[in-house]
């Protein structure tokens, strides 16, 4: 690493704090300028984790798997605040800001509009994020996950209405609840070991005293749990379809990220803290965690049978991908099957996302949909320009019910695994990595039934889903066609575009994975590369 | 000590808990505020309970850990309080906003049957 690149590792929190910041004193009147400093730094933070992706890339990159390590301050590792960029950081870096991208363009077309501050909010949520995906100690962990819950609160609330603040309500209660648990697992954790770096906690935890195990091992469950609450695991996820159903599209959309953070804590912690060479604790936990997530996947099958609504369905899809990824993640502990459930989750967030978005053109028109408008329209006074006639940004595309139609199929086909989509290839390697697990022992009943799960999941997420079509695209209601701006198909599109790429070129985005659930199952390096002047120049003496 | 600043914690996190279970707004806000409390009691308690130790360096006994108290988890309450008030203060609005939209105070907006 140069040293050029070094710095760039502490930009895409800076950027977004920045930014958001001065748009606060940017007046409402001007959202042209606010939408394109919102871009604007988004794409930038797209270029700057594209750098990152290169730099820590195992085919560009010299060493076996590079992690940069960037020390605020320059102290050296546990006794200050560090940010580690590896690949499964850069990755969720990669995502968020596509993720971001789509849905600030979305928002353009309309619900910048419908109440305050909206891109000061989505840059301060994308500083929580990329700072949640950074950091390489729990304290500042629980600071950026506040970070990102705070905008969030906002950005549940935009648009106001009813159903919003009620949905926002149980969101923020819940959420609090969490951050609480949170507090306790860090303090209980910190308590019995006395460092929080993540780095150092790897090296600790397997000498810890036999009799002060027991505290440790609650400490990281409750911390797990607050986790598992964000990731939306059954029985912690109830807040969550409906929050993601009253929340603006364009909300929803990057909120699909929000339920990964958890996801990609737990996969991280899980790994480094409890992985299986850590001594007397390892695998701690892990047996919970298939539970959970084979118990969410169920949930989320009957909730998304179950929803008359399209959006809660979305919600529910949510659920689903949340725990196929920890189910089979926790289960087999293996590198080829956690690379296969990165896969899965990259592509299935892209397509939930594109999914949220595009639930709002299909819905708009009918009746809950102008119910809301007009509660928006009431709550922000007769000034706000949301006259769906005015013509700022884009056109009105011909065909609009018909190019809707595909999106739907193509979010169906990513979100049920029908060839020859992303979703499919994603389950496909899950199932082969499950399969080709131990040739000696063969293959457990674990990994038949999760086989069993996926399976089923594919096929109940894809009638729901084309139940949901049909009722949908196909009933013959008295109605015009939607009217769809360019500026709200093209982002469902470039969604899509991504998913159709990782169908186009699984091998280079495989092999990314694989590089990046090598380094997590092989948390020594992670741990050499955090801690390495720290060795040398401090712990000379008794200490390992 | 150690005795007192359990139950003190033990009390304030079970009327927190109570207080979050019930289903007005502003009994939920207050056990939320409870519960944070506690944690930040809890925290501290988890850096060790020292007395009269200094915050982190007394003078002319430098290099000596043993001479003052923690400070790691003085800074994580300190953090926590700013994050728990900002959050209660959000969470306040939001409880007037559903107040004024729905008409009374119910966490689910309908006053049961």
């Amino acid at each position: 690493m140069t040293n050029w690149a070094d710095h760039l590792i502490i930009l895409p929190i800076l950027l977004p704090l920045f930014v958001g910041a001065a748009l606060l004193l940017v007046d409402e009147r001007h959202q042209q300028i606010k939408a394109f400093a919102n871009l604007g730094s988004i794409v930038v933070m797209g270029g700057i984790a594209l750098l990152l992706m290169r730099a820590v890339d195992p085919s560009t990159a010299t060493g076996s798997a590079p992690i940069a390590v960037y020390r605020l301050g320059d102290w050296p590792a546990p006794f200050a605040i560090v940010l580690v960029a590896d690949r499964l950081s850069v990755l969720m870096l990669v995502l968020t800001s596509i993720l971001a991208f789509a849905s600030a363009v979305f928002a353009t077309a309309r619900w910048q509009r419908v109440g305050a501050h909206f891109h000061s909010l989505f840059q301060f949520l994308l500083m929580g994020l990329n700072g949640a995906f950074l950091t390489g100690d729990l304290f500042n962990l629980f600071v950026f996950f506040e970070l990102l819950l705070a905008a969030s609160y906002g950005l549940v609330l935009h648009g106001s209405g009813q159903a919003r603040v009620r949905a926002g309500l149980h969101y923020i209660a819940v959420n609090l609840t969490a951050s609480v648990l949170f507090l306790i697992g860090v303090s209980l954790i910190y308590a019995v070991t006395g460092t929080l770096n993540m780095a150092d906690l790897a090296v600790r935890i397997p000498q810890v005293p036999a009799q002060d195990r027991a505290l440790l091992e609650a400490g990281a469950a409750v911390l797990g749990v607050a986790f598992l609450v964000k990731a939306g695991m059954w029985p912690l996820c109830f807040w969550l379809p409906t929050t993601y159903a009253a929340a603006a599209a364009p909300v929803a959309a990057i909120f699909a990220i929000m339920s990964k953070v958890g996801i990609y804590i737990l996969l991280r912690l899980s790994l480094l803290f409890f992985g299986a060479g850590s001594g007397a604790s390892a695998l701690f936990g892990s047996d919970w965690l298939v539970a959970a997530g084979i118990a969410t996947i169920l949930f989320g099958l009957i909730g998304a049978l179950a929803s008359q609504e399209i959006s809660r369905l979305a919600g529910y899809a949510v659920l689903v991908s949340s725990g196929t990824v920890l189910a089979v993640a926790a289960a087999a502990g293996q590198p080829a099957v956690t690379a296969a459930a990165l896969f899965y989750l990259v592509s299935s967030t892209l397509a939930i996302a594109a999914f949220f978005m595009l639930i709002e053109l299909l819905e708009r028109g009918r009746d809950p949909g102008a119910d809301m408008l007009a509660v928006t329209r009431e709550a922000y006074g007769e000034d706000a320009p949301d006259d769906p006639d005015a013509e700022e940004v884009g056109m009105v595309i011909p065909a609009s019910m018909a190019i809707l139609g595909w999106c739907f199929v193509g979010c169906a086909a990513v979100i049920a695994g029908l060839p020859p989509a992303s979703g499919f290839i994603a389950k496909f390697a899950m199932l082969s990595a499950l399969l080709g697990g131990d040739a000696a022992t063969g293959i457990s009943p674990l990994s038949w039934t999760l086989l069993a799960l996926l399976m089923l999941s594919g096929l109940t997420m894809l009638i729901a889903m084309t139940r949901a079509g049909i009722r949908t695209l196909w009933s013959p209601t008295e109605r015009a066609d939607p009217r769809v701006r360019l500026a709200e198909i093209v982002p469902i599109a470039l969604l899509l575009l991504g998913c159709v790429a990782m169908t186009v070129q699984p091998q280079t985005a495989m092999s990314y994975m694989q590089g990046a659930a090598g380094s997590l199952h092989a948390p020594a390096t992670y741990t050499d590369s955090v801690l390495a002047p720290v060795q040398t120049r401090v712990r000379t003496g008794g200490g390992s | 000590m150690e005795l007192i600043v359990a139950i003190a914690i033990a009390a304030l996190t079970g009327c927190g808990v109570w207080l979050l279970l019930r289903p007005r707004t502003f009994q939920v806000i207050i056990g939320l505020a409870l519960l944070s409390y506690a944690v930040n009691l809890f925290i501290f308690s988890m850096g060790r309970l020292r007395v009269g130790a200094a915050a982190v360096l007394e003078k002319g006994q430098i290099g000596d850990p043993q001479a003052f108290a923690d400070p790691l988890p003085q800074a994580l309450v300190l953090t926590a309080i700013v994050i728990s008030f900002a959050t209660t203060a959000l969470f306040l609005v939001v409880l007037l906003a559903s107040r004024g939209l729905t008409g009374n105070d119910h966490v689910d907006g309908r006053e049961p049957e």
